[in-house]
């Protein structure tokens, strides 16, 4: 299989309430370095084993949750026939100039799919400064730091009409689904999709509301270094919501757990390898505590109810004014 | 974690259990085992932990998500009980919020 089309998740861009302690989160205990700072007051970011730019963006706005993702094409002409296919698959497409809101990126191309998230797609990225070498390699320049996460990986989205979504994942980005899961009338529940050999680069999950983030997620190298996150969350008191534990469903050694803003974040190794050509794997919906949780066998109740929200579908994350901006950050926070 | 030195009063159920000054109402909540709520994200995010503050003095030390706290509600006391610390005896309300109500019979 040729990797050219959707190559992955390559950047999103996460809504925080408290941009110092999240910052602080990301850094020093999921350990992605600090690439670069905007004039209206984002902070970019990257993983220790990622070559591009950035791949997370933290914004301090008043809601929780993800502003958008995006993707990257394999091509410029891969870039341009997407956006025209997405045009013709019936989502309008924006324009996102090159290096506008996002440093280091060029041109972007957004829509908004069925479940009432935002995507994007772009081609041309700058190379972080900060990059695993290419020349007899070493493993790390820097030794990572925390959770030790080597990469962005992929997210759970819930929205309405994951049927159409999935189709737009195959017929314009020219993903797969590898594995899926239906509810008894033969509908579909939720769906892993990728662009690679990943398991999954994102997966949906049929929700009445639209624009939900169920959890970003980050890759480690075992589950050695799974056990090692569990430990940072005990040590910093984070919220645990479950694990450490194996998905069946990807088969993902895996926790999850909540940043300081309420933004679920996931930290996983030990996925199966995707193949286009191999059978796609089928849950019954009554399975999918086992499908999920395997080692319990059992659903646990938050970790499908809890879901954040997305900014209304259709445009761009408003950003805010400087005094607005000033206003979050000093503002002495309300009291009752 | 200091002294718990604050009674917070369930209304709902009658349910007491001790704060301290220095604590979330959430975390006490959940060591006293009283519930309602066992599970959210501690943040301010995911608004699962929404109750109404009924009495008492409290001190919103973590930003709330605006998704789930609007400002005509954090007017009348609706508050996340993760993102407060208690100033006094405290008596919350789960209200209307189901979620609650659905967790609760999780467990």
């Amino acid at each position: 299989m040729a990797l050219n089309k959707t190559l992955r998740p390559g950047l999103v861009q996460l809504r925080v309430l408290d941009l110092e302690k999240t910052l602080d989160f990301y850094k020093n205990i999921l350990g992605l370095n600090e690439v670069c700072r905007t004039a209206d007051g984002r902070v970019c970011l990257k993983a220790y084993d990622e070559f591009d730019h950035h791949s997370v963006t933290l914004r301090l706005a008043d809601k929780a949750g993800l502003d958008y993702v995006a993707f990257k094409a394999g091509s410029q002409d891969e870039l341009e026939r997407m956006k025209r296919d997405t045009e013709a698959f019936g989502y309008p497409v924006d324009v996102v100039e090159p290096e506008s809101d996002q440093p280091g990126f060029g041109k972007r191309y957004g829509f908004t799919i069925s479940t009432g998230h935002r995507f994007e797609i772009y081609c041309d990225v700058e190379l972080a400064e900060q990059r695993p070498m290419t020349k007899n390699p070493d493993l790390w320049t820097d030794p990572p730091r925390g959770m030790r996460a080597q990469r962005l990986d992929h997210f759970l989205l819930y929205g309405p009409n994951i049927a159409e979504a999935e189709r737009f994942c195959r017929e314009v980005f020219g993903m797969f689904v590898p594995e899926v899961c239906n509810t008894p009338d033969g509908n579909r529940l939720a769906a892993w999709i990728t662009g690679s050999n990943k398991a999954h680069d994102l997966a949906f999950v049929e929700y009445p509301e639209p624009g939900k983030l169920h959890h970003l997620a980050f890759y480690l190298q075992d589950w050695n270094d799974v056990g090692n996150a569990a430990d940072w969350i005990a040590i910093n008191r984070l919220k645990l919501d479950i694990g450490p534990t194996r998905h069946a469903i990807t088969r993902g050694l895996t926790i999850y757990f909540w940043e300081p803003s309420g933004n679920r974040i996931e930290v996983f190794a030990g996925v199966y390898t995707a193949y286009p050509d191999n059978p796609q794997r089928v849950w019954d919906s009554d399975q999918l505590g086992r499908g999920l949780f395997y080692y319990s066998g059992e659903m646990i109740p938050s970790f499908l109810k809890i879901v954040l929200k997305l900014p209304p579908p259709g445009q761009p994350p408003r950003m805010f004014t400087r005094i607005e901006l000033e206003r979050l950050r000093c503002s002495p926070l309300s009291r009752q | 974690m200091g002294e718990k030195n604050y009674q917070i009063t369930v209304r709902d159920t009658g349910e007491c259990f001790m704060c301290g000054e220095n604590e979330f109402i959430l975390g006490a909540m959940t060591q006293a085992g009283c519930g309602p709520i066992r599970y959210g994200c501690f943040g301010g995010g995911c608004g699962v932990c929404k109750m109404k503050v009924v009495s008492g003095k409290v001190c919103a030390v973590k930003r709330m998500s605006r998704e789930h706290i609007s400002q005509s509600e954090q007017e009348q006391g609706i508050t996340l009980i993760c993102c407060i610390q208690p100033r006094g005896n405290v008596i919350i309300a789960r209200g209307r919020q189901t979620d609650l109500k659905t967790e609760r019979e999780d467990y």
